[in-house]
């Protein structure tokens, strides 16, 4: 804080020169475009919230929303709910984690502890980099190319799971292996010198040190995962109908449902559209908040 | 944090093997630790075996195969995109990469990328022409501007843009955005028309599902994206440079100018190849906001058209024979090399950069 007001303000005022008027404009021109430049951002972000919320939020009060699904409604009866969309979007996010952040735990453990300079970890950070550069579409058409044409099963919910998980492993590697590195050394050297071996001190002492913010950086992968529309579209069919199997038959999604409903060209279909808008946005939200509480209960006790 | 683990690491077999002379030879990473007992208290009993516990072996084993199967995953991605193609790609009636038009019917059978890469990085370039100097600003007003104790909640806001899945931005730009901006793209029309990028194109200006209205919502998806980046880099200039040039009199915009710019140059420029990266494979957004046409892409900012990501998305219901899924797929792998090359030169601008770290 200090710093920052002594480099704001000299201690003395420069007693030698005027700033001149065309140094002075140039400065208060420059921060005025600074400042409308982050104008730019928010504009957009309220007026896409403001826009989902004032079309979508009125139709999300109803409890029928939350526990019905839209099986049998014509494209111009209002009513039931997304609660078909919304457990397949659960399903896919969760199936997904539980694959993803195993590997991704192990790859950041590998990245830290293991493999520091070897030629492998070089790679791997280049290939992680790589991952979370590729385009959703692109994972999904591997997973396609792989699971459908090669094995010859039928398009599920699994196998967006399965493109997701693509997606989500760089995520929770790079918050992980951020995490992983501020864990002090002084803890592992104490640990060794008690003659715990090194597979434990990784497992006991590691990574619950790092813990909380490994589970804050999970949620927020789930999080985005849930929001990618390109895997489902490719992947999956939409049915109305709620279906629990993640490897059997299709299953809906909120993208899923958005991407379907928005071709119904009526109010009822308009009203579907962004009332699943407004569920994903609070889905998302709840995840994110999700995260930060449980960084909090399972942070470690600090003085 | 290297110097830490560099003291840490390689001390460790150096303090361990001192004692026992030469017993400890070959001593893999992992070996002090187990041997740290046998070291101190064993010296008798076994003094020519280092003993690796089992779960020690199984441990890194696992991590190790993590490693190297996402390493592996990237290969098999090329790979299997590869292998699938091919046999489209030689039944194909037009050339691949030359041929305009895009008819995967099993009929016809005759689809060229060239037009859906034209759109695809037309559009992502756009969209990177704005999003380039608003993010610049943005990062620099968090860093350098805004008051200290409001950066971070002013960058969470930033970082919230990032948030937003990309349906919702879709929907948001083909139903609100677009008919908002044309009044705009009507005049840029009217007054700059003779210009080829503001021609008439091939969507209607009325609705508004244009590369133009694309590029403006991708240009927002990018903002976070390039911001994070960025604004990460300019943190890190010297304050010493910072508090010399004040000494100097410089103006905070001078300051700017010769030290932070100069100093995240590179960073910015690869934080925006990274946003380009993403540009180049949106899907969804593009693919709502978009409206599909027949007619070639005419380098105007006000043609409808499709991405290839968009293409592929337009189409993927209808996957059913393999050989018309395998033309799409085709078109995945020219996307999925494009994004890498993007990706890998992204990367390399900051590689040689240590001060970064």
């Amino acid at each position: 804080m200090t710093a920052a007001t002594d480099l704001d303000r000299p201690a003395s005022m420069p007693a030698f020169q005027e700033i001149s008027p065309g140094r002075r404009f140039k400065n208060q021109l420059a921060t005025v475009l600074v400042g409308l430049a982050f104008l730019a951002a928010l504009a957009p972000l309220v007026w896409l919230l403001v826009t989902v919320l004032v079309k979508g939020l009125k139709y999300v009060f109803s409890l029928d929303w939350w526990q019905k699904s839209l099986a049998g409604l014509t494209p111009r009866q209002f009513g039931g709910g997304v609660y078909h969309a919304i457990i397949g979007t659960l399903i896919e996010g969760l199936v997904c984690a539980v694959i993803a952040v195993p590997i991704a735990i192990m790859v950041a453990v590998y990245l830290v502890e293991y493999g520091k300079g070897s030629r492998l970890a070089r790679a791997v950070t280049f290939t992680v980099d790589i991952l979370s550069g590729v385009p959703s579409i692109v994972a999904a058409l591997f997973v396609y190319a792989l699971w459908v044409t090669t094995f010859g099963l039928p398009r599920s919910a699994f196998a967006v799971a399965l493109a997701l998980v693509l997606l989500m492993i760089p995520v929770v590697v790079r918050t992980t292996e951020e995490l992983l590195k501020i864990v002090p050394d002084e803890l592992r050297e104490a640990a060794y010198a008690l003659g715990v071996p090194k597979w434990k001190t990784i497992v006991k002492i590691v990574i619950p040190t790092a813990l909380s913010g490994i589970v804050t950086g999970i949620s927020l992968a789930i999080a985005r995962v849930m929001g990618e529309t390109a895997p489902v579209l490719v992947l999956v069919g939409y049915n109305p109908f709620i279906n629990n199997d993640p490897f059997e038959g299709n299953m809906a999604s909120l993208p899923l449902l958005m991407t379907n409903e928005r071709l119904t060209t009526t109010a009822a279909g308009e009203a579907r559209v962004w009332g699943a808008a407004v569920t994903l946005i609070l889905i998302i939200t709840v995840f994110n908040l999700l995260g930060s509480l449980i960084s909090r209960l399972t942070s470690l006790k600090t003085k | 944090m290297s110097e830490s683990d560099t003291v840490g690491r390689p001390g460790g077999p150096g303090l361990a093997g001192a004692p026992r002379g030469g017993a400890a030879p070959d001593t893999a990473p992992e070996a002090p630790i187990s041997s740290t007992p046998q070291g101190s208290g064993g010296n008798a009993t076994e003094d020519t075996k280092v003993i690796t516990r089992p779960g020690d072996k199984i441990f890194k084993a696992l991590t190790v195969g993590s490693g190297g199967f996402v390493v592996l995953m990237i290969a098999l991605i090329g790979i299997f995109l590869l292998i699938q193609a091919i046999p489209s790609l030689v039944d194909d009636n037009a050339n691949f990469l030359f041929s305009r038009d895009w008819n995967a019917d099993p009929g016809v059978f005759a689809f060229g990328v060239l037009d859906l890469l034209l759109v695809t990085v037309f559009s992502s370039a756009f969209a990177l022409l704005i999003a380039m100097p608003v993010s610049l600003g943005i990062a620099l007003f968090l860093t350098q501007y805004a008051p200290r104790r409001l950066s971070k909640p002013f960058a969470y806001l930033v970082d919230l843009l990032a948030a937003v899945p990309s349906i919702i931005y879709g929907l948001w730009g083909a139903y609100v955005l677009a008919p908002a901006l044309s009044p705009i793209s009507a005049w840029l029309n009217d007054t700059l028309g003779f210009l080829p990028i503001f021609a008439q194109g091939s969507s209607n200006l009325e609705i508004g599902q244009t590369i133009f209205t694309a590029g403006i919502v991708l240009a927002v998806m990018l903002l976070p994206i390039i911001t994070a980046i960025t604004r990460e880099v300019f943190d890190r200039t010297p304050p010493m440079q910072i508090e010399g040039a004040l000494a100097l009199g410089a103006t905070k915009w001078e300051v700017v100018r010769t030290t932070v710019l100069p100093f995240g140059r590179a960073g910015y420029i690869s934080a925006s190849m990274l946003g380009l990266g993403r540009a180049l494979g949106e899907t969804i957004a593009v693919m709502i906001i978009l409206s599909a046409t027949d007619k070639h892409f005419s380098w105007t900012l006000f043609d409808g058209g499709d991405t290839i990501a968009s293409k592929i998305a337009r189409a993927a219901q209808e996957f059913n024979d393999p050989r018309g899924a395998g033309a799409y797929i085709a078109a995945g792998l020219v996307l999925f090399v494009l994004t890498f090359v993007v990706n890998a030169f992204a990367r390399s601008i900051i590689a040689g950069h240590k001060e970064y770290e």
